[in-house]
C-alpha cells in the first residue's frame, strides 16, 4: 500500500515542528511535501531581532537545514507559494505551477506584518518586521540613509528600533498610546523602559497618530494626525500582525479573524488542519511561539490518527530581545476589582516587580530590572500555587526561601560560560547554550535529553528554565499549565490520582486502557507512578506489579554502580543491643561484606553484597530478629532520635521511646518518596528534626510538630504544623500526616515541595482543624499499614519471588 | 552455523521482566517483553556499564536502571539524543523454550 499525503502549506515553525512531532510520532506514515513563500529551509522567526541587531548571522538561526528535509524525505519547495487549494480534487497549486495532491493538507501560513492604510504606505522605504527580506532590506538601507521612523512601541517595534540603532540609525519610535508594550507592561515598567532606551539614544515620539507616508518615490518623512511632520528615509511598520489566511479564505474554508479551528486543530474541511498564527482558536489568534508549539503538537498526534491531544488555549509569557535590558511579564498583569498588588520598586537600580495577586493565588506578574524569577513566577501562575506560606518574600524571589544549594548563583544572565549549573552530570551553562543553539531546543526536555542538564537530583531545573528563556527569549516554551505525567499520556498526576479513585480502576491495563496511555506497557517513569497510585488507593486490592517497581524496590536493597546491593538492617529509632551488634557483625563477616558504614539516620549499611547473596543474608537478619530497614524504598526510611530525657540532662520527654513507637507504626508504608522522621527531646534538637519530613520536638508541655523539612538537595526547614500533649496524639497526627501525602502528593514529591505547592494553611486545615477528618485519615493509614507491614526480607528469604535473585542455570 | 542453546523455560522469565545468563566472560541478560518476544544482550549499559537485566522493561525497551538511559532490546542501541551500544545476541521461543546463540568461543558457564 502505498503512502498517504501529507502537504504543508507553509515552511515556518509551527509547519515544521508539527512536522517533527509527525516524524517522531509515526517516521514512515506519510510522504511530505512542504512548500514554503521564502527562499529558505526552516529558520527561527522569533532570532531576527538578534540577527538585526547584528548579535547573531541568518545561519546561527535555520532550525532545520536542507540535509534535514533529504534525510526525513521531505520534498521541499521553496520560494514558491501556494495560489490555490482544490478542496473537491485534494490538490495545491503554486504559483510557479506545481502541483501536489493531499489526504491531509496542513496550512501554516503565518501571519503577516499589519500596514495601517495611510496615503503613501507603498512607498519604496516602507517595510514591515516579518522575515529574512525584511531585515535584509532593513541592513541595506542602514548603510545608505540615515533616519529611520518605527511605527508601533509593542515588543517588534522596539526590537527593530533596537536593531537599527545598533546599525548606526537615528531612530524615532512612535508610538498611539500614552506607554510602550501596553499589552505586555504596566505604565511604570513602561516608564522604566523608555527611560532606560531614551538613555541609549533611541527617540520617542507618544500618542503619535500617524496620518501619512511623505516623499516621492521614496519615503521622505511622517506625518501625524496634529499635522506636526518629522522625517524618515526608512519607515517600519510594527504595528500588529494579521492572520494570513487568504489563501484559506479563497479555498471557502470557513475563516473569521484567522482560520477557524477546534480543539483538535481541525479546520471546517475534516482533511485540513492548521496552526501558527494563522489560526483563531476558542476566539484568540495567538502571535507568540510557545503556543504555536502547543498547537503543532497537537495536531500532530491527530495527523497520525492516534488522536489524543486536546489544545485548550494556552497562558503565554513575554520577554523583550534587546539585550542589557530585562524584562518579563505574565498572565492577567492589569489589576481588576478585588485583586492585591504587591510591589518593588526601586528606581535608582532600575528594578521594578509587580505581583497580581487573588486568593493567595499569583495572577499575573510585572518585571524590569531583575527578571530572574520570572521562569518562578510563570510557574507560580500556570500552577496556581498557594503562596500564604512565602508571601511576604515572594518578591524577593525564589531564592530567598532558602536555596541553599544555589543561593546568588541564580543569576543566570551574568553567569559565564563555564559555570557549572548541573552540579550531577557536570553540565556547564555554555554546554547548555551551546545545545540550544546548535540542536535548535526549546523545552526543558529537549535540553534534559541532550545535556542531562537537571536530568537527575532536578535541583537546577529553575536554572536550566532560566537559560532556556534567556537564550531562545519568548520561544521558550515553559511546561504546559497541565503536565503531562511523562511522554505516555497527555494527563497530569492529579488527573491520574482522580481516575483511579473515582471509577475504580484497580489495575495497571485499566488505567492503561480508561485514559488512552499512547504506548504499550508505559515507561520507566510512569509505570512505577501508576502502581505506586494503585497500591495506595486499594491496599489489600491491589496487586503489586513488581516489574514495575524501580530495581531498588524489586531486589529490597539499594543498587550501587557496580551493581552490588547494600543492606540496611531495621534499628527502631535508632536502638541496638550488643546482640544486634553482634549479628550484624556475624552476617559481615559471613558474606565478606567489603565495607560498612553507620548511616546520616543512624543505621548500619553493609555495601558490596552480590545480589545472588541477599535472600541468605537475609535469613541471616531475620533470625536474629531484624525486618528490613526499606533504605531502598520510597516509604519510610528511618526515625532518628537523640538520647532523650532517660540520659540527657535536658531532655523533657522520652524521645526515644516515642521514635520507636512511630517507626514501629509507620515502618513498611509505601509513599510518593521516601520519607524521614526524627524526635528530639528538647528545643536544642539534637535528631535535626526540622528538616525532616515529620519532626518532633519535645517540649515540657508536650510535643511540637513540624511537616515539610528537608535536609537534601534544597535545605528547607520545616513548618510547624502543631502542638499536641500526649503521645497518643503524636501517633494520631503523624499517621494522618502520612496518608494525606500518600493520597494526595504526586509520585516522587517529597513532602517539602508538596506542602510548598498546597501549602500550609491547606495541611493544618486538613489536620489539625478537621478533627473527624484526621481520624478517618489515621484509621485509613492503620488499614493500609495491615498489609504493608510484611516483612519483604522475611519472604524472600524464605523462597518468595527467587527468580528476582537467580541468575538461569544452563542445562548440560 | 546457528547453534541454539536451551536456556530456560518462557515462564522462568517474568513478563516485562528479565533473568540473567552468566558465560565464562560476561553476563547476558534475557528480556521478555509483554508480547512474550525473548532478546539478549549483554548485561552492560553503553554509558556506564549498569546492569540493563535490573531495568525496567517497556515495549521493545529497557531502561538501565543507574542513569535512565533507554536501550533498545532489538539492536542493543542507546536511544534518543544518547549515543552508545551494548551487543546483541539471537534469542528465540520455541514451544515454551527459550534458545540462545552464543558468540563464537563463548561457552555458558
Amino acid at each position: 500500500m502505498s503512502k498517504q499525503k501529507l502537504v504543508l502549506v507553509g515552511n515556518g515553525m509551527a509547519g515544521i515542528k508539527t512536522l517533527e512531532e509527525v516524524l517522531r510520532l509515526e517516521p514512515d506514515m506519510y510522504e511530505i511535501t512542504v512548500f514554503g513563500s521564502e527562499p529558505h529551509p526552516n529558520y527561527n522567526r522569533i532570532m531576527l531581532s538578534p540577527v538585526l541587531a547584528g548579535e547573531k548571522t541568518i545561519d546561527d538561526i535555520v532550525l532545520n537545514d536542507m540535509q534535514w528535509y533529504q534525510d526525513n524525505g521531505i520534498a521541499l519547495h521553496t520560494g514558491d507559494p501556494i495560489v490555490e487549494i482544490d478542496r473537491v480534487n485534494k490538490k495545491v497549486k503554486t504559483a510557479g505551477g506545481i502541483e501536489a495532491v493531499y489526504d491531509r493538507l496542513l496550512i501554516a501560513t503565518g501571519s503577516n506584518p499589519f500596514m495601517i492604510p495611510v496615503p503613501g504606505v507603498d512607498k519604496e522605504g516602507v517595510l514591515g518586521f516579518r522575515d529574512i527580506a525584511d531585515v535584509d532590506a532593513m541592513l541595506e538601507a542602514s548603510k545608505n540613509y540615515k533616519k529611520a521612523v518605527v511605527i508601533g512601541g509593542g515588543l517588534l517595534g522596539l526590537e527593530a528600533a533596537n536593531g537599527l540603532m545598533k546599525n548606526g540609525m537615528d531612530v524615532t519610535v512612535v508610538h498611539l498610546m500614552d506607554f510602550l508594550m501596553e499589552r505586555q507592561l504596566d505604565k511604570p515598567a513602561a516608564d522604566m523602559l523608555k527611560l532606560s532606551l531614551e538613555e541609549r539614544g533611541m527617540n520617542f515620539l507618544m500618542e503619535a497618530q500617524t496620518a501619512e507616508i511623505l516623499g516621492d518615490e521614496r519615503v521622505k518623512g511622517v506625518k501625524f494626525s496634529d499635522g506636526s511632520e518629522v522625517e524618515a528615509d526608512l519607515v517600519v511598520m510594527a504595528v500588529g500582525i494579521r492572520p494570513n489566511m487568504e489563501l484559506a479564505q479563497s479555498a471557502g474554508i470557513y475563516c473569521e479573524r484567522g482560520i477557524v479551528v477546534n480543539d483538535t486543530m481541525q479546520t471546517y474541511d475534516p482533511s485540513i488542519y492548521s496552526v501558527g498564527e494563522c489560526v483563531q482558536h476558542r476566539g484568540v489568534c495567538y502571535g507568540l511561539v510557545a503556543p504555536l508549539f502547543e498547537q503543532a503538537k497537537v495536531a500532530a498526534t491527530h495527523l497520525v490518527k492516534i488522536g489524543l491531544g486536546r489544545y485548550e488555549g494556552s497562558l503565554t509569557s513575554t520577554k523583550l530581545k534587546v539585550t542589557g535590558i530585562d524584562l518579563f511579564s505574565a498572565g492577567q498583569f492589569n489589576e481588576e476589582e478585588g485583586d492585591e498588588t504587591l510591589v518593588l520598586q526601586d528606581p535608582a537600580v532600575g528594578v521594578y516587580k509587580k505581583l497580581v495577586i487573588t486568593d493567595n493565588k499569583v495572577k499575573g506578574a510585572v518585571m524590569y530590572g531583575d527578571t530572574l524569577d520570572g521562569t518562578w513566577y510563570f510557574q507560580l501562575i500556570r500552577e496556581g500555587t498557594d503562596i500564604s506560606a512565602f508571601r511576604s518574600t515572594i518578591l524577593f524571589g525564589q531564592h530567598d526561601l532558602g536555596d541553599a544549594g544555589h543561593g546568588d548563583e541564580t543569576r543566570v544572565a551574568a553567569l559565564s560560560n563555564d559555570a557549572e549549573i548541573c552540579g550531577c552530570n557536570g553540565v556547564c551553562k555554555g554546554d547548555i547554550v551551546n545545545a540550544i543553539q546548535t540542536q535548535g531546543l526549546f523545552t526543558l526536555d529537549e535540553v534534559r535529553a541532550h545535556t542531562k542538564a537537571s536530568a537527575s537530583c532536578g535541583s537546577c531545573t529553575g536554572l536550566v528554565e532560566s537559560i532556556i528563556a534567556s537564550t531562545v527569549g519568548e520561544g521558550y516554551e515553559a511546561a504546559p499549565s497541565k503536565k503531562a505525567m511523562c511522554k505516555c499520556t497527555d494527563h497530569s498526576h492529579d488527573d491520574v490520582i482522580t481516575a483511579i479513585k473515582d471509577n475504580e480502576l484497580k489495575d495497571m491495563r485499566s488505567v492503561f486502557d480508561f485514559m488512552d496511555w499512547k504506548t504499550p506497557d508505559g515507561c520507566a517513569s510512569c509505570r512505577p507512578a501508576l502502581n505506586y497510585y494503585l497500591l495506595a488507593r486499594w491496599p489489600g486490592e491491589y496487586k503489586d506489579d513488581a516489574q514495575s517497581r524501580f530495581i531498588n524496590e524489586r531486589a529490597h536493597g539499594n543498587i550501587q554502580k557496580d551493581g552490588t546491593y547494600s543492606v540496611v538492617p531495621r534499628m527502631f529509632g535508632g536502638l541496638c543491643t550488643p546482640k544486634d551488634l553482634r549479628a550484624i557483625a556475624d552476617v559481615a563477616e559471613k558474606f565478606d561484606v567489603p565495607e560498612m558504614k553507620v548511616t546520616g539516620g543512624q543505621r548500619i549499611d553493609l555495601f558490596g553484597v552480590k545480589k545472588e547473596d541477599l535472600p541468605a543474608m537475609w535469613d541471616d537478619l531475620t533470625q536474629a530478629g531484624f525486618v528490613s530497614g526499606h533504605a531502598y524504598a520510597k516509604g519510610l526510611r528511618t526515625v532518628k532520635t537523640c538520647a532523650g530525657k532517660t540520659w540527657c540532662r535536658f531532655g523533657t520527654q522520652n524521645s526515644t521511646d516515642l521514635g520507636v513507637q512511630l517507626e514501629e507504626l509507620t515502618w513498611g508504608s509505601w509513599m510518593p518518596h521516601k520519607f524521614k522522621m526524627a524526635v528530639s527531646g528538647c528545643p536544642r534538637n539534637c535528631a535535626e528534626a526540622t528538616i525532616k519530613d515529620f519532626g518532633v520536638v519535645c517540649v515540657d508541655s508536650g510535643y511540637e510538630l513540624h511537616i515539610g523539612g528537608n535536609g537534601g538537595i534544597k535545605v528547607r526547614v520545616t513548618d510547624l504544623l502543631t502542638r499536641v500533649e500526649t503521645v497518643e496524639e503524636v501517633l494520631e497526627y503523624s499517621g494522618a500526616f502520612i496518608q494525606l501525602y500518600r493520597e494526595e502528593a504526586h509520585y516522587l514529591d517529597r513532602t517539602a515541595p508538596w506542602v510548598e505547592r498546597v501549602g500550609l494553611n491547606y495541611v493544618k486545615q486538613r489536620i489539625v482543624d478537621d478533627e473527624a477528618g484526621r481520624k478517618e485519615l489515621f484509621e485509613r493509614f492503620k488499614y493500609s499499614q495491615k498489609f504493608a507491614q510484611i516483612d519483604p526480607w522475611k519472604e524472600r528469604a524464605q523462597g518468595a519471588e527467587s527468580h528476582e535473585f537467580q541468575t538461569l542455570k544452563i542445562a548440560g | 552455523m546457528t547453534n541454539w542453546i536451551e536456556i530456560a523455560k518462557l515462564e522462568d522469565i517474568p513478563k516485562l521482566g528479565s533473568r540473567v545468563v552468566k558465560t565464562d566472560t560476561m553476563n547476558i541478560a534475557i528480556f521478555r517483553t509483554a508480547d512474550d518476544n525473548v532478546f539478549a544482550l549483554k548485561d552492560e549499559c553503553p554509558h556506564k556499564q549498569g546492569p540493563l537485566s535490573q531495568g525496567i522493561v517497556h515495549d521493545n525497551t529497557v531502561t538501565c536502571p543507574l542513569h535512565n538511559w533507554r536501550i533498545s532490546l532489538e539492536s542493543g542501541e542507546a536511544q534518543g539524543p544518547d549515543v552508545g551500544c551494548t551487543n546483541t545476541y539471537a534469542a528465540k521461543v520455541e514451544n515454551g523454550v527459550v534458545y540462545l546463540t552464543l558468540a563464537v568461543g563463548e561457552v555458558a558457564a
